[in-house]
């Protein structure tokens, strides 16, 4: 939601005070003097709800279900990561098989329904000139249904696996409550072909949307899991050189807290900005694409790496064939396990989970007592990693718009935002965007 | 003759994790049929072209943790005919209301480098503890064919069909053998409002309370017999201590099995 731009002298502000089509609270602010940009800021307002310290005295079991209520849109990645840090914490490693193949069906599901939800409800309506999807549907009404059903067979999988949409409730330490038969995972064939289908339509489509012709600079950084596209573990890795297991993450990666944000900047040690998400995993992991998803990606043009953010769009396509075609082949190999989950006995030790959320990594820490009892936690979500790259693409998109008119630029800063498919809810340490030109 | 005009929709955000009002987006069959049938005229998740004014109905997801907030729920009644309050958050707190319980400036230090920057209140409240509330949807998060049922309901302008009665009942009804009595599992499910269509017990775990307290619930009978079954008096302040401790009968119950200080 724009505001006019304020103009005092040579100073220029555009700003935006309840950023639209963002999951949770944010505003924007650039000022510039003169022709120089002098600041710019993505604030995040939505109110702190401490989850760190609430976590601290709670049961080492506990982590999931309360780490889910971060965010309603990434449940399943707060729950990964937070029972593989639990996990390792505990000496478990859960890294093959089918309790592995089961999550990562669950991680599937959430990627279908969130980047669908993000392409054609959040983000396709900037490119074709809508305040939102429903506005859109009004001209495009089959668009927005494909993409409606697209976000119905994630949620699916989602409802199946983890027993409900948001918030699922069937993930456990040491794997499920209970494990699926093979019977039950058979109704999930047929919406996953056809959201397959839409996905690889989807490619096709968002590849004819126009681009401006942009690129972002920060180190891209992704999980790195051999042999497979990354999400549900693997090293962190960056076309910067970085290598390290998750924990050695404190070692590398520094959080900031500045005045304007209630979320915590992260940055790379001694080097800076990193961005995570749909552009970091398919420049480093495209090799790991199945082949229909690369075949999908090379057909719309994507090289091997994809620096324009505005492009995220075609990039998230892609992963969405690589999620349902993912997602197929884990149900025909699938075997119901002996048991729902393996014995995670607790002891005193410190763990550590990464795992690759729809828009960036998430991970978490845990210092456990030998009763399980909770004594420090500590999670960075994929926002407050992205935020510091955000902003200096809203510098870059400002540089470049110093001649729009004040509303045109504006809408194309909130468009920068919006590419990154900001999680506000999640950046618990915590986002607002307001133009200030000088 | 002019058609009727259509109602209009705002969807509003307080502290809370987005899922509830996803729930809305999560229609997927009905959505566009909702629109259809109603003006969403201010819903920022899902549109930024908001329409200023007053509405017919609002719906509020999250609880009041700051002073701006605590002002603007107050603005958002004063423009709003019906206001319908949605999951936990909204409607006892949440999960952080847990700092109700503790101390805001160590949560904060804990969790922030620099304090200083954090303005929140020292408590998480519902929505009904600012405004009078029309109608409150329990669950963390709510069901959304429940969402759709109370919209409905005020379009007809009649009660919506939310039953206030037990997990309990929604096990019997599915078919479910309860968890409690032949696995020992423990369960909230007695003393938990219905609404998820009994899903933990499904899935072979305990109801966990995520739709807080029933109308009436019998927590000190419930409390009993899970210390029968094993618990200890810290798991039975745990298992009321989650996305519902602010509810009365949650908060009560797990007050009860608080250590006792020097003091007494």
């Amino acid at each position: 939601m724009s505001e006019p731009g304020e103009r005092r002298g040579r100073t220029r502000v555009i700003r935006t005070d309840y950023l639209a089509r963002v999951e949770g609270e944010g505003a924007m602010y650039v000022r510039l003097d003169g022709r120089t940009v002098a600041e710019v800021k993505l604030r995040i307002y939505e109110p702190p709800r401490f989850f760190e310290a609430l976590l601290r005295g709670r049961a080492f079991t506990e982590a999931p279900d309360i780490t889910a209520r971060i965010c309603g849109i990434c449940p399943v990645a707060y729950q990964m990561s937070s029972v593989r840090a639990m996990e390792d914490a505990c000496g478990v490693a859960i890294d093959s098989g089918p309790l592995r193949d089961l999550r990562r069906l669950l991680y599937c599901g959430e990627w279908i329904e969130s980047h669908s939800l993000h392409i054609y409800m959040l983000h396709a309506p900037d490119f074709l000139g809508y305040a939102g999807a429903v506005e859109m549907a009004r001209e495009h009404r089959e668009i927005v249904e494909q993409g409606l059903q697209m976000k119905k067979a994630g949620n699916a999988v989602m409802a199946l696996v983890g027993g409900r949409e948001v918030h699922p409730i069937n993930v456990r330490v040491g794997g499920f409550y209970r494990a699926p038969t093979r019977a039950e995972l058979s109704p999930l064939v047929e919406p996953l072909e056809r959201a397959r289908e839409t996905a690889l339509a989807t490619v096709r489509w968002a590849a004819t949307l126009p681009f401006p012709d942009v690129e972002c600079a920060p180190e891209l950084v992704a999980l790195s899991d051999p042999g497979a596209y990354p999400i549900d573990l693997g090293r962190i890795v960056s076309d910067g050189g970085l290598d390290i297991a998750p924990a050695d993450f404190d070692e590398h990666i520094v959080e900031e807290h500045v005045e304007h944000s209630n979320a915590l900047h992260a940055r790379i040690r001694e080097r800076g900005t990193y961005l995570t998400g749909p552009l970091a995993r398919y420049a480093l992991a495209s090799q790991a694409l199945r082949p229909l998803a690369l075949d999908a990606a090379r057909e719309a043009g994507l090289g091997p790496v994809c620096r324009n953010p505005f492009q995220s769009i075609v990039v998230r396509s892609v992963e969405l064939v690589q999620a349902c075609d993912e997602a197929l082949a884990i149900i025909d190999a699938y075997e119901q396990p002996d048991a729902p989950a393996v014995e995670v006995t607790p002891r005193r030790a410190v763990g550590h989970g990464a795992t690759e959320a729809p828009r960036g990594l998430l991970y978490h820490r845990y210092e456990i007592d030998e009763d399980g009892t909770i004594l420090d936690a500590k999670i960075v979500p994929p926002t407050s990693q992205n935020q510091l790259a955000i902003e200096e693409d809203l510098r870059a998109v400002v540089e470049r718009g110093l001649d729009l008119p004040d509303e045109q630029l504006s809408l194309r800063c909130e468009q920068t935002i919006r590419n990154h498919d900001p999680c506000i809810s999640c950046a618990t340490h915590f986002l607002t965007l307001t133009v200030d030109r000088g | 003759m002019a058609a009727a005009r259509r109602q209009t929709l705002a969807v509003w955000k307080f502290a809370s994790c987005d899922g509830c009002q996803l729930s809305l987006l999560d229609c997927e069959d009905e959505l566009l049929l909702l629109a259809d049938r109603l003006e969403i005229a201010y819903f920022l998740e899902a549109s930024s072209a908001t329409v200023q004014g007053s509405y017919d109905i609002s719906i509020v997801e999250g609880s009041i943790t700051t002073a701006h907030d605590a002002e603007r729920i107050r603005d958002v009644r004063s423009r709003s005919r019906v206001l319908i309050t949605i999951g936990a958050c909204a409607t006892a707190g949440g999960i952080q209301a847990l700092r109700n319980f503790g101390d805001v400036e160590e949560f904060t230090s804990i969790v922030y480098a620099s304090p200083d920057y954090i303005s929140t209140l020292s408590t998480s409240t519902p929505i009904s503890a600012h405004v009078p509330v029309d109608f409150e949807l329990n669950g963390c998060p709510i069901n959304k064919q429940q969402l759709l049922e109370v919209i409905g309901a005020h379009l007809a302008a009649r009660r919506p069909r939310v039953r206030a009665h037990s997990v309990c009942v929604e096990c019997k009804r599915r078919g479910t053998v309860c968890v409690m009595v032949a696995h020992g599992t423990l369960c909230l499910g007695p003393v938990t409002h219905a609404g998820c269509g009994a899903l933990c017990p499904a899935y072979d775990r305990g109801c966990y309370g995520c739709y807080g307290p029933m109308e009436a619930p019998n927590t000190a009978a419930l409390s009993a017999r899970m210390a029968a079954l094993g618990s200890e008096e810290v798991d039975l302040v745990r298992v009321y201590r989650t996305f519902n401790a602010g509810a009365g009968a949650f908060r009560d119950a797990s007050e009860a099995h608080l250590p006792q200080g020097p003091d007494g």
